[in-house]
């Protein structure tokens, strides 16, 4: 047996995770991954107006908001057949895609990057050649004083001796390759980042009211009314272009020169044969022309059509009473009400197992790559031949870690170019009047609906049940569970257990290389564990004020 | 028109690398809604040249929660700067660099380093059902280390509703046990509650503590200078009410045209925090100003006692 590593808490993700690997030989030999949190929104769910479950839903998480509120106002629609108007489908598109924008960015440079760049070895670096490394690479190149300058500031906070967020770090660990001029550009790039993602959140506030947790979408379409206006558009405009611009400019040059160093992580971190992807933006009808293709790889490069009744989760492995595998609509789900064991041996995780078609599959920015590349989605394809191209490496190379953080730049272009057409769109439809942005409904007595969506992390679902005009059944499955979740009936494993296994680790007591793949797949564990019903069948009376 | 002292304050922070321009527009927010003065700032500009040997050290704790507020406090204009040269941040898992066994070490020395002298930024509710065992870090419960680390610091904020009161956490029927920060352990905090908090209320908190200004409080343990008036009082919408124009349907041209939201459900009148005039995300709407209704997410209980949202109260 070899060694065991445990990393908890797993940092610079949403949420509470530990790892535990097996080490033999140097290289990772079984793996497993943990919730350590739950808060059980479902079970809060049942008995209140399916109005309100999107404000539920969204508390879910602050890093992938919105996105949960979409799926509910989604779900909730489908179950009361509620078609909303064009304005609604339009300017809930571009939320989303300014989701897009934000949370891949924020990933890039605050959560992952710091796992190849080593700010330590940035103060090294010789701003001069810093500068001409960023006219080489960078569309945005800057000067030599301007790399001064952050290093100087960097300096200044490292001569502090109060090293805060960057203390107690991996620095000078023998995996991170990049020569110090391109820490220091990343890192100048990182606080820029910084700054940029403050602005960029702002496009959720124009349209949303507030970001993180916007608050304009109700059930039956949005309601920000008053800011149909040409000054507003133009806002979100500026503020669109700006960050698309350091997308183009910024992001995508240093992911590809970060890339360019650490092309042995294209042959890391795969080892997943099933891929799914709902897709998302519909460009006309709810279901209909949606810009990121849905489908299923299962094994070879056959994009198969999905169908939702093949989801089941699995829960032998979770801190649950045992039971069968369920789809959603059956969701049945009983905690242990008691102090519960972490043993990799049994059970270990809070969070439960999806399966599709009884197979663990990986969801998200690769997942989503892949299925688009496959159906031809040509603005896709096109981005995945370049970047290939551009690092020299072939289609296997998506396999990996490296391929799942390049599927990530690659879709944030993909999406920020699609987000001009929606602007477009809705100013001419207020330009001849056209300000429709709600449907009035009546609830129905009964219903049952799901609402799928695409969003940062990967393929989200909710489905609903209605009766007597209130919440009976509510279950949501996550793209944090179908990555993060554990093993199952069959020990077959989960996306991020199977991909660690055969990561190289050089030093056990800072294994960096495990949270290169971890964070590869911008775990958000607040998210994937939200499920439990301990009481089962028993339905929350709802306090009536 | 800016005395000196603001001048040389300016000055020393584009030293310092901040742009004087956002954090003259970030200063305005601040003064303008808080009723902060340019005195005060001036105070902390002092202490900022102070603290260049030592910076105020915070030690972020995340519990039961979905780091909204986390995210919230990342969209202040100039956060690069706030972190890295106002103040200390020893220990934040969403930002901080180490993980595991490394990390655990960050929080341990950091306790012990400045004890008694740190801020505590509570961010999640503590579960407290099954001994905590609901939710866990490093393989200690929220419960264990709150006991462990909050009773030391000097200061204790309790940012967004689920430190403050329990939250969405603590919903009926709240199977996790969770609790607030005071509920659970006792402590005394100062809650900034909202889902989530709006980061001037905590930079504004920040600033208030760095210049020793006094913090009266509510019965809820909140700031007055933020939550003193409810959201109805500073609503724009507020001349409708008073006029008896109420909008009923989402999208509306009575919602374009300002009217009341009451009858969609608004909790303005029962619900006390400054949405209507700090606004977020550098000042740019509020929910109302979306067209959708307050739903009262700064006061205890919310899930529970505003709920149905769509209904009027």
């Amino acid at each position: 047996m070899g060694q065991r590593i445990l990393i908890d808490p797993i940092t610079r993700i949403e949420g509470h995770l530990r790892i535990e690997v097996e080490v033999e030989n140097g290289k990772v030999k079984d793996a497993w991954s943990s919730g350590q949190m739950f808060r059980g929104i479902e079970m809060m769910l049942k008995g209140r107006d399916p109005r309100d479950a999107h404000h539920f839903v969204q508390r879910s998480c602050g890093v992938c908001t919105y996105i949960h509120a979409l799926s509910s106002v989604r779900a909730v629609e489908a179950a009361c057949n509620i078609t909303i108007p064009d304005n609604a489908r339009i300017i809930r598109n571009l939320l989303h895609g300014a989701q897009y924008q934000h949370d891949h960015i924020v990933h890039f440079y605050h959560l992952h990057a710091l796992d190849w760049v080593d700010i330590v070895s940035a103060l090294s670096a010789d701003p001069v050649k810093t500068a001409s490394l960023s006219e080489n690479v960078s569309g945005r190149p800057g000067t030599a004083e301007y790399f001064r300058t952050v290093q100087d500031k960097l300096k200044t906070f490292v001569n502090s001796g109060q090293l805060g967020p960057f203390n107690n770090a991996y620095w000078g660990h023998p995996a991170y390759l990049l020569p110090a001029e391109a820490n220091l550009m990343a890192a100048s790039h990182y606080l820029e980042a910084l700054k940029l993602q403050a602005k960029a959140a702002r496009m959720h506030a124009i349209f949303g009211g507030k970001n993180p947790h916007p608050q304009s979408l109700v059930v039956g379409g949005v309601t920000c009314i008053g800011d149909l206006t040409p000054e507003r558009l133009d806002e979100f405009t500026q503020i669109w272009k700006e960050t698309k611009e350091f997308v183009d400019q910024v992001y995508i040059p240093d992911l590809l020169a970060v890339a360019s160093f650490y092309k042995d992580w294209a042959g890391i971190g795969g080892n997943n044969t099933t891929y799914l992807a709902y897709g998302d933006f519909p460009r006309k009808g709810v279901d209909d022309d949606l810009l990121l293709p849905g489908g299923v790889l299962m094994g070879d490069l056959t994009p198969r059509s999905l169908d939702t009744n093949l989801i089941t989760e699995d829960v032998t492995r979770g801190w649950y009473e045992p039971g069968e595998a369920r789809h959603p609509y059956q969701g049945e789900t009983r905690p242990i009400p008691a102090e519960v064991t972490y043993n990799t041996e049994d059970k270990y995780s809070w969070m439960k197992a999806p399966r599709y078609d009884g197979r663990s599959a990986e969801v998200g920015p690769l997942a989503r790559n892949l299925v688009a590349y496959t159906r031809g989605q040509k603005d896709v394809k096109q981005l995945v031949d370049h970047v290939l191209t551009t690092l020299g490496v072939g289609t296997e190379a998506l396999f990996s870690t490296l391929g799942r953080t390049a599927a990530r730049g690659i879709e944030t272009v993909v999406v920020g170019n699609a987000m001009e057409s929606w602007i477009d769109e809705l100013r001419s439809n207020i330009a001849r009047g056209d300000k429709e942005i709600y449907q009035p409904w009546i609830m129905p007595d009964t219903g049952m609906g799901y609402g799928l969506n695409d969003v940062p992390r990967g393929a989200l679902g909710h489905w609903i049940e209605i009766d007597k005009k209130k919440i009976k059944n509510y279950q949501y499955v996550v793209p944090s569970t179908w990555n993060l979740g554990p093993s199952d009936a069959t020990n077959q494993k989960g996306p991020v257990e199977n991909s660690l296994i055969g990561t190289p680790v050089a030093d056990p007591k800072q294994p960096l290389e495990i949270l290169r793949t971890v964070h590869s797949y911008d775990p958000c564990i607040a998210c994937a564990v939200h499920v439990i019903d301990p009481h089962t069948n028993e339905t929350y009376k709802v306090r009536v004020i | 028109m800016k005395t000196d002292q603001q001048t040389e304050f300016y000055e020393n922070l584009e030293k310092k690398g901040v742009s004087r321009r956002d954090f003259l527009k970030y200063c305005t927010a601040l003064t303008a809604t808080m009723g902060l003065s340019y005195s005060c700032v001036g105070k902390v500009a002092e202490q900022i040249e102070a603290a260049a040997a030592q910076r105020p050290a915070v030690i972020w704790l995340h519990f039961g929660e979905c780091t909204g507020c986390s995210e919230a406090f990342l969209r202040t204009p100039d956060v690069g700067g706030i972190i890295l040269e106002t103040i200390s941040v020893e220990y934040h898992e969403t930002i901080m660099a180490a993980s595991g066994h490394q990390a655990e070490q960050n929080l341990h020395n950091a306790v012990k380093q400045y004890d008694g002298k740190f801020v505590c930024v509570v961010e999640g509710a503590i579960a407290t059902a099954h001994n905590g065992a609901y939710g866990k870090i490093g393989g200690r419960t929220f419960l264990d280390i709150a006991w462990d680390v909050i009773p030391r610091a000097a200061a204790t904020i309790a940012i967004g509703s689920c430190a403050a009161y329990g939250g969405v956490a603590a919903a009926a029927p709240n199977p996790g046990g969770y609790k607030g920060v005071t509920d659970a352990i006792g402590a005394p905090a100062i809650n900034l509650p909202g889902c989530p908090m709006n980061p001037l209320n905590l930079l504004g908190t920040i600033l208030k503590y760095l210049n020793n200004e006094p913090m009266e409080m509510d019965g809820y343990g909140r700031p007055l200078f933020a939550y003193g008036e409810s959201v109805h009082d500073r609503c724009p919408r507020l001349k409708h009410y008073e006029n008896f124009e109420f909008a009923t349907e989402f999208g509306s041209k009575e919602v374009e045209m300002g009217y009341c939201l009451l009858d969609l459900g608004c909790k303005g009148p029962d619900t006390y925090n400054n949405c209507p005039t700090a606004k977020f995300n550098d000042s740019t709407s509020f929910p109302i100003q979306a067209g959708h209704p307050c739903i009262g997410c700064s006061e205890p209980g919310f899930w529970d006692y505003m709920t149905p949202f769509y209904e009027e109260t």
